[in-house]
């Protein structure tokens, strides 16, 4: 048990120096602490990006999904990889405008598209809601990692206390560059443990893969399947689209875009990017494993499958080594949330408050916004409750919401007006949080409906709702859009 | 160029059209159930179809010179 918690606080603190490290020769002004200014290569970029295939959700809840769903779990093997394909041509003009225009945070390319300052602090608080939650997902697993790798030595709160601290130090002092060092300690290690647990496991516990599968068939028949109805082939690729949607949408992978040195990082990303996470695969197969060898975890304890069969595999030193991975997966994708809200916040919303705010001082403003929203995230960890579930299911249908508006801007001028985005962005939010605090699914509000469209996502209709609106009140407003460029221009 | 640029649609096509007969059990391929064996094969393709995109597009080029 000594040796788990000494290789936990050995990657605990290596993390903290690379983090650190990493200000090293450097300027902080803002440009360099949000988005390394805009130097970071291929393998730096594909890093951050790849944060977002490795964090504890799909740590934990990866197998954690496989153990309690089963065959729908194979959906977060589909979804980045379309989300890569995607982001060949949304990735390298959205890059362009932001250099162009020196970007620094998300809101700031919607606020420059449409010229709207108040679409800003929308996009921005629609981001903040998705977000926080996100972030106290990521330090309650962090919490349950170190608690169940320290064989309960460390209790959460004070695994979740430890964590924040060194994610705050190293994004006030290095911002992007500590997340990015740290991002390559984190993948190097996670990939070595996933690989070997995802490739040992069944080994050992049935002696090779396909006697694994063949077991799980025998104690559950048709579970490493979709089912004919609720989460069938039409949820899947509904929830599939929707995510793919909103993969780039988050505010933290948004602004990690702009860290690239030119567009063709992302050209390459989106041809490797699918064959890594083929390695999510071997986080399913740890599931799946645990379905025979630890049955009888329920609900979120299923989340603990991963670490229930290791621990029940494994010495002490190895289930370090777990942890610290595990570790890993939640501050690097915790710094870059971190570090997003604060640059959104000082930007998009303090900077329209005081707009005459120089930029040494919105910089310094989001370097002391890191630690206060670092204790909102604590308080919602400790006290959340449920809520936060509720806030985090709704956290993809959100950030989808922003992608119309995004997507129809990307031409010279943007195909709609600033009233349409803003009025569709709200209309699809608004419809999001009644359904997800309803719990309302199609079958519910439409029971005649045929059961392939009734098993559809939920989040398809916000997004049809956002279009609408988006359409419809942009053919209400262009006039009004036309006639203040008319008189931009007649001004120039 | 627009040609080129269809072929990202396969798997978008692929993923649609294949789903439904890839969702069973057996038979078991290199060790897998067929659906999840079916799923890496589409992940791979797919990543095969972005590399012939990506090697074979002019603006790659462009932005090396």
């Amino acid at each position: 048990m000594i040796i788990s918690l000494m290789i936990l606080l050995f990657f605990l603190v290596v993390s903290l120096f690379l983090g650190i490290k990493a200000k090293r020769g450097k300027d902080m002004d803002l440009e360099q602490w949000s988005v390394g200014g805009r130097g970071f290569g291929t393998i730096f970029v594909f890093l951050l990006m790849a944060g977002e295939i490795y964090t504890t959700f799909t740590f934990l809840g990866g197998s954690g999904w496989a153990y309690g769903k089963g065959g729908p779990a194979l959906y977060i093997l589909v979804y980045g990889t379309l989300a890569y394909v995607l982001s060949y041509w949304l990735l390298p003009p959205v890059w362009k405008y932001a250099k162009k225009h020196k970007l620094l945070s998300q809101p700031d390319f919607f606020v420059k598209k449409y010229d709207s300052p108040a679409l800003g602090i929308l996009v921005s608080f629609v981001g903040v809601t998705a977000l926080i939650p996100y972030l106290v997902l990521q330090l309650k697993g962090l919490g349950i990692i170190v608690s169940e790798a320290s064989y309960g030595a460390i209790p959460p709160a004070a695994a979740v206390w430890t964590g924040l601290i060194a994610i705050t130090l190293y994004v006030m002092i290095s911002g992007i560059h500590g997340s990015a060092w740290t991002a390559v300690l984190k993948d190097i290690l996670i990939l070595g443990v996933v690989v070997f647990l995802g490739i040992y496991l069944p080994i050992h516990h049935f002696g090779g893969i396909q006697p694994m599968f063949e077991a799980v068939q025998q104690a559950k028949p048709d579970f490493l399947i979709l089912p004919k109805s609720g989460m069938s082939t039409s949820w899947f690729i509904s929830t599939v689209i929707l995510t793919v949607f909103g993969y780039y949408m988050w505010p933290h992978t948004f602004a990690s875009v702009y860290t690239a040195n030119n567009p063709k990082v992302f050209r390459k990303n989106a041809v490797f990017m699918p064959l890594y996470s083929i390695v999510l695969v071997l986080v399913l197969f740890i599931g799946f494993a645990a379905i025979v060898k630890v049955p009888g975890l329920q609900g979120t304890d299923a989340d603990l499958s991963l670490f229930r069969l290791s621990i029940q595999t494994f010495d002490p030193w190895m289930i370090g080594l777990i942890g610290a991975a595990g570790l890993l997966t939640a501050l690097v994708p915790g710094s870059m949330m971190l570090m997003a809200s604060a640059t959104l916040f000082a930007k998009n919303v303090f900077k329209v408050i005081v707009p005459s705010a120089s930029e040494k001082q919105v910089a310094s403003t989001a370097k002391y916004l890191v630690p206060v929203i670092a204790l909102i995230a604590v308080f919602f960890t400790f006290n959340g409750g449920n809520t936060i579930a509720a806030l985090l299911l709704m956290g993809y249908s959100l950030v989808t919401q922003l992608f119309p508006a995004l997507l129809l801007s990307l031409g010279k001028t943007p195909i709609v007006t600033k009233q349409g985005a803003f009025a569709g962005i709200l209309a699809g939010v608004a419809v999001v949080a009644i359904t997800t605090i309803a719990g309302s699914s199609l079958g519910q509000l439409f029971p005649a409906l045929p059961q392939a469209v009734k098993d559809l996502n939920i989040g398809i209709v916000a997004l049809i709702i956002n279009l609408i609106v988006l359409f419809g009140v942009s053919a209400l407003t262009k006039n009004q859009s036309a006639g203040t460029e008319f008189k931009e221009k007649k001004a120039l | 160029m627009k040609s080129l640029y269809m072929l990202a649609l396969l798997p978008f096509i692929g993923l649609l059209g294949g789903l439904s007969f890839a969702n069973r059990v057996e038979p078991y391929v290199l060790g897998m159930p067929f659906l999840i064996f079916w799923i890496i094969l589409w992940v791979v393709l797919t990543s095969l179809i972005m590399g012939t995109i990506y090697f074979f597009d002019p603006v790659n080029k462009e932005e090396s010179e």
